[in-house]
């Protein structure tokens, strides 16, 4: 079996995927009546053309690199961990929890330990349907979609029956104490004497994010673990014959899937909102299936697409305040389009262009 | 509870249950035929929507809800393409197909009513009215049995009836025409399809239309017969509830009337009482009762209560063997 | 010409099938080339050859899975295009696959008219099929109740289901893809009896298959195919076997690898009362038992699908067990924790598995990590017990790379891209290279290219030579012989019969293949 070079098959492919989402994307604008250029500049400008712009862009990038990276590592292990949405639920009970339960002192101290609750919630909530695919062959897919669902209803129940702050009307906990804020890019850049915009939510999170990047990378690629999960990701039979436990492979994936996902919430959570609000992942569990399939399930990809997508998101905002006729929702579309793209109609691309390239090398 | 509660409880069960029945049956066709489909919320919310808008501009809900239809057929066309032609995966095309459905309804329905993503409300021709059934003034009269007449199987759209009558059609369909047993065998094991001079891909794609064409129904029904108009993200999880209901039932149509009912008693439960009071036990909140439907199709997979076995074949794109 | 059932009336002079210069390549590979080749009506003829002769694309080809890249087909005298299996049902060719197209899930009855049925509702298919059926099964003893669950059925039985749906579609020539393969011996007499009643009837049979004992046994005429070609086309009564396999092979070569005699050490791998329950409740192993010492090959016999996969994987540590397994004196468990292939391998054992690309490999890991591929727990591979250490696995796999002579000898080529004897010889140098006390391997020269065969059999003398135990499972005999000290031939999940090699020879381990039990001695 021949296989295009890997340059075509990590660079080419999904660059002419993303293209063609975009351009698809230019033509519903188009259709709507606004000119799909300036719709671009406006969406880069409001991005990436100041340190503001920035400041939200890296803080929604934040949230896509971890549940992004939850998905890409399970789908090392043939895994599709569509429940990020769920984890990333949990993982902010998780954080909430360990921000009130004592009055911090330092954010040095609650820092690790929200790390810690978000990341145990979120693995824990994954831990379900880890098993009941690896003892009961239920399909993951499907479980992890309904376990978003009770994650959901849980929240809910949780926030206006047992966390609502005492004496408010909104099904939301009272603000984390002082001691729990995260340093924000404001603050730490400030530390170095470089000024930035104070209103951006970024904050050290994003830095938690690059190095669980750095984490997954050398996960998936240089340790037994990673060999494990790759191998059987690969071939179930294969890594059967090879002594790899399909029990352990499973669990281990999923929970490290889940384990990152919650994470997310020490972004969105401790980081930005500090407190426990309904919907606080709003929709970036499903983002970061976007972003993992971008990606290619490599963390570099995925950090990469998770930064485009930070672009996105907040150039969306930018664009339904400049030009009203397109509202915010066009980056869902552009999301599913890249999704189907890269994900489901990459076929459409590679088969022509394997012919093309093995016509000419023969 | 007394008797008069318990009938419209049950009237509101059979109005929740419809777009459920309608998805879960879009659901089996789809996946009897090896074809995964969670993109059901997608085709119906892309359906409520086209209904209701050309409802809306028409004055005419036949033309909503044909245009309804269409939307979501194309939707479904499209996952075709992605799982059988370009034998792309499945499961991520419908994630692709919620979200694209998700935005461009609320992009296209802001752009054209600017109304927040709502389209005007329906009322007249542009929506489907309840039917009343011959006499049911005089029948409810009657005590007990009366209500149960006039209540709660008279006075419902036209939708609702068909609805519950696609439940025993499909299972017609797949388990006594010609089409539903190769329908089936294609789930099963294509390559028997294939062998036998069938087309494969010809009889996917007919599964997946008619996957679109009862999703249509369904979203067609949400914004047009149950609600006078479209409001954001209004099919609010029905599609994935459609899919619980499917496994729930095994893949089978007769149990999916059922489940489908269950979850619509359920949710009309849960809308009636905002807690319930079990003695013994205590309150049991509202959203444990929103969740069961979930929490139920988990343990049916767990196989702690039986087991579903879904088709064979489903979610492999079928490839030709050399 | 009349028309009857909108086929053309066969032309009594003309063959039922005619080939004519038939060619088809796969890229580069010329899978045909210049194929021709005619089939009389109402005969059976044997088409044989090694595996990759090009039988099954030929056969394909009539079948309309592939289209031929030149050449032309006549049916009964007439050109036909058959571009899918649709025209080919049209033409009247009935196709019984190796492994069968049926619905698991579906009665026998639907099976057979799926595809044909009449009109657009089912229950009058349903009833003509029945009647049709039970008219079939008197005339050709092809009994099967058509309201069984094809699941539920034996593998005999649903290989007749098989043939039922060729003849309700009313084929007239009849083409089987290796029809004995999965048959009990009754089975296939059975299955033999059929076919030559529907001859009697004037179908045309195309018998496909390896083992030139069917082909005396029932055929008319036998072409037989190597490497692509048609090599010769002859009457069966006018051959031999010697003749067909030296046709078939091409060569006189009998593999007469040099091998040292040796002194057997002590008993390093026994086996007890091995008994394997498969999910169905079937059992594929049943009480196997045996021994294999130092320094000594014990060879396992046998058609193919008789448990010899089982046993393979029973020893490998994939597949649970019932039984005892002793590994230089010591038990190894059969089930639950540590019976994994990894516990096998700590205690000694290694396994070549039969299927490299579905378990020896993973195709898309580089020749590197293949390397290691099972023993990636061990020291070598890793810095800690985190951490693997890539760059020692590397470069023990460059020194194995040229040690084994695989090329190309890069370890960061993907595995797919080595051809089948470089891939073997990767899963070769991963097991044997660390001087295991016990080797298991399966088929190991399936696929191999002539100039790997020589090396690996040299591998595996060698490490016999070194005092390990070797167990060799083949089905091919010639391997077995010119390998083995001693041979063991499984039946049926059983060991029906165990001969030392010099004191045996093909007959007789032939007849215990085919489950006579003595060999053919009394």
């Amino acid at each position: 079996m021949r296989r295009l070079p890997k340059a075509v098959e990590i660079g080419l492919i999904p660059l002419i995927n993303l293209t063609l989402a975009f351009i698809i994307s230019g033509l519903v604008v188009l259709w709507i009546g606004e000119n799909p250029l300036e719709a671009l500049y406006i969406i880069i400008k409001g991005s990436v053309g100041s340190a503001y712009g920035w400041g939200y862009t890296l803080y929604y990038a934040t949230n896509f690199v971890f549940t992004g990276l939850a998905v890409a590592v399970a789908f090392h292990a043939r895994m599709f961990n569509i429940g990020g949405e769920g984890q990333a639920t949990l993982g902010g009970l998780g954080a909430a929890l360990v921000c009130l339960s004592i009055e911090w002192p330092h954010w040095t101290l609650a820092f690790p330990a929200a790390i810690a609750g978000a990341g145990l919630f979120g693995a824990a909530w994954a831990a379900i349907p880890a098993w009941l695919q690896a003892r009961k062959g239920s399909h993951i897919v499907i479980t992890t979609i309904m376990f978003n669902f009770i994650a959901s209803a849980l929240l809910v129940y949780l926030l206006v029956n047992v966390l609502k702050a005492p004496g408010q009307m909104a099904p939301e906990t009272v603000n984390f104490p002082k001691g729990a804020h995260l340093p924000t890019a404001h603050e730490m850049l400030a530390w170095f004497g470089v000024s930035f915009p104070k209103s951006p939510p970024v904050n050290i999170s994003f830095l938690l994010a690059i190095a669980a990047s750095f984490f997954v990378w050398a996960l998936i690629w240089r340790t037994r673990l990673g060999y494990a999960i790759r191998a059987f990701g690969f071939s179930e039979p294969a890594a059967v014959y090879a002594g790899i436990s399909p029990f352990r492979v499973i669990m281990a994936s999923m929970l490290i899937s889940g384990c990152l996902a919650g994470m997310m919430a020490v972004n969105s959570v401790v980081g930005e909102a500090e407190r426990l609000l309904i919907d606080a992942v709003q929709g970036a569990g499903f983002v970061g299936i976007a972003v993992a399939l971008m990606g290619r399930s490599h963390p570099a990809g995925t950090f990469l697409a998770a930064i485009l997508f930070g672009v996105l998101y907040q150039g969306g905002v930018e664009l339904e305040f400049e030009m009203p006729a397109v509202s915010r929702e066009m980056i869902v579309v552009i999301q599913a389009l890249v999704i189907m793209f890269t994900g489901a109609l990459d076929n459409m691309i590679r088969i022509p262009l394997e012919r093309l390239y093995f016509r000419k090398v023969s | 509870m007394d008797f008069a509660t318990l009938i419209q409880i049950l009237d509101s069960m059979l109005r929740l249950s419809a777009p459920l029945i309608f998805a879960c049956l879009a659901g089996l066709f789809s996946e009897r035929a090896g074809i995964f489909d969670i993109g059901l919320e997608g085709k119906m919310l892309a359906s409520a929507f086209f209904s209701a808008a050309v409802a809306a501009s028409t004055g005419s809900v036949w033309a909503g809800m044909a245009c309804g239809v269409f939307a979501s057929m194309v939707l479904a066309a499209l996952h075709g393409a992605a799982s059988i032609t370009f034998r792309g995966n499945q499961l991520i095309s419908g994630v692709a197909i919620n979200f694209f459905a998700s935005g461009m309804t609320a992009l296209i329905g802001q752009n054209w009513f600017k109304l927040g993503g709502r389209t005007p409300s329906l009322s007249g021709d542009s929506r489907f009215l309840p039917l009343e059934w011959p006499l049911a003034e005089t029948i409810g009269a009657i005590p007990l049995v009366g209500s149960v007449y006039s209540e709660l199987l008279s006075g419902h759209t036209l939708l609702v009836y068909v609805a519950l009558l696609a439940a025993p059609v499909s299972w017609w369909v797949l388990f006594r025409t010609r089409f539903g047993l190769r329908l089936r065998a294609v789930g099963e094991n294509p390559e028997a399809v294939d062998t036998g001079g069938l087309s494969v891909a010809g009889l996917r794609y007919r599964a997946t239309l008619i996957c679109g064409l009862l999703c249509g129904l369904g979203g067609a029904y949400l914004s047009t017969g149950f609600a006078a108009g479209f409001i954001r993200d209004m099919t609010a999880g029905k599609g994935f509830i459609a899919l619980a209901a499917l496994i729930f039932a095994k893949w089978r149509p007769g149990y999916a009337l059922f489940a489908c009912l269950l979850f619509g008693l359920l949710e009309a439960i849960a809308i009636r009482f905002q807690s319930i009071e079990i003695s013994g036990v205590g309150t049991v909140p509202l959203q444990l009762m929103q969740a069961l439907p979930y929490i139920l199709t988990v343990i049916i997979l767990a196989g702690f209560v039986g087991r579903a076995i879904p088709p064979r074949a489903g979610g492999e794109p079928y490839i030709k063997e050399r | 010409m009349t028309e009857i059932n909108g086929r053309a009336q066969p032309d009594a002079a003309a063959p039922a099938i005619e080939l004519c210069g038939i060619s088809k390549s796969f890229g580069p590979v010329h899978a045909n080339r210049d194929i021709s080749m005619s089939v009389q009506r109402g005969t059976i003829h044997g088409i044989v050859g090694e595996n990759g002769a090009g039988k099954s694309t030929l056969m394909s080809i009539l079948y309309g899975f592939y289209r031929a890249d030149a050449g032309e087909i006549r049916i009964n005298g007439k050109p036909t295009q058959i571009p899918d299996s649709q025209a080919a049902i049209a033409a009247g060719i009935g196709m019984v696959h190796q492994h069968f197209k049926l619905v698991p899930n579906f009665t026998v009855l639907e099976n057979v008219v799926l595809g044909a049925e009449e009109g657009q509702l089912l229950r009058p298919s349903l009833k003509l099929a029945r009647s049709l059926l039970a008219r079939l099964a008197d005339e050709y003893e092809l009994h099967v109740d058509p309201d069984a669950v094809v699941e539920e059925l034996s593998v005999g039985h649903q290989q007749r289901v098989e043939i039922l749906k060729a003849l309700y579609r009313q084929a007239e020539i009849l083409i089987l893809d290796e029809p004995t393969g999965v048959l009990t011996p009754s089975e296939a007499d059975h299955l033999f009896r059929i076919l030559k009643s529907l001859r009697d009837e004037g179908k045309t049979i195309i018998l496909i298959t390896h083992k030139l004992r069917e082909i005396m046994a029932v055929t008319e005429s036998v072409s037989v195919m190597r490497q692509g070609e048609m090599a010769a086309t002859v009457k069966t009564s006018q051959t031999d076997p010697e003749t067909l396999a030296e046709l078939m092979v091409g060569r006189k070569v009998l593999l007469r690898v040099e091998k040292k005699a040796i002194e057997a050490g002590k008993r390093i791998l026994e086996v007890h009362n091995l008994s394997v329950t498969d999910s169905r409740g079937i059992n594929t192993l049943k009480n196997v038992s045996f021994e294999v010492r130092e320094g000594e090959i014990l060879g396992i016999a046998g058609v193919a699908g008789n448990g010899q996969t089982e046993l393979l994987e029973v020893l490998g540590g994939i597949t649970e067990a019932e039984g005892n397994i002793r590994v230089g004196g010591k038990e190894i468990s059969l089930v639950g924790a540590g019976s994994d292939a990894r516990s096998r391998r700590r205690s000694g054992l290694a396994h070549v598995p039969e299927d490299r690309q579905r378990l020896g490999l993973i195709m898309d890991f580089l020749a590197w990590e293949n390397m290691s591929f099972g023993y990636h727990n061990d020291r070598d591979c890793n810095h800690n017990r985190v951490f693997m250490d890539n760059r020692a696995m590397r470069s023990a796999t460059a020194k194995r790379m040229r040690k084994f002579d695989i090329r190309p000898d890069t370890p960061d080529t993907q595995a797919r891209n080595f051809s089948g004897g470089n891939q073997q010889k990767i899963v070769l140098a991963r097991e044997i290279d660390r001087n295991p006390r016990v080797l298991v391997v399966g088929q190991p020269t399936r696929g191999v290219d002539i100039g790997a065969i020589e090396f690996i059999h040299q591998s595996i003398l060698d490490l016999r030579q070194a005092g390990a135990a070797v167990l060799l499972v083949s089905v091919e005999l010639d391997e077995i012989l010119s390998l083995s000290d001693r041979v063991a031939v499984m039946f049926d999940g059983t060991i029906i019969g165990e001969r030392q090699t010099a004191a045996t020879d093909e007959r007789e381990l032939g007849l215990l293949m085919a489950g006579v039990a003595d060999g053919g001695r009394s």
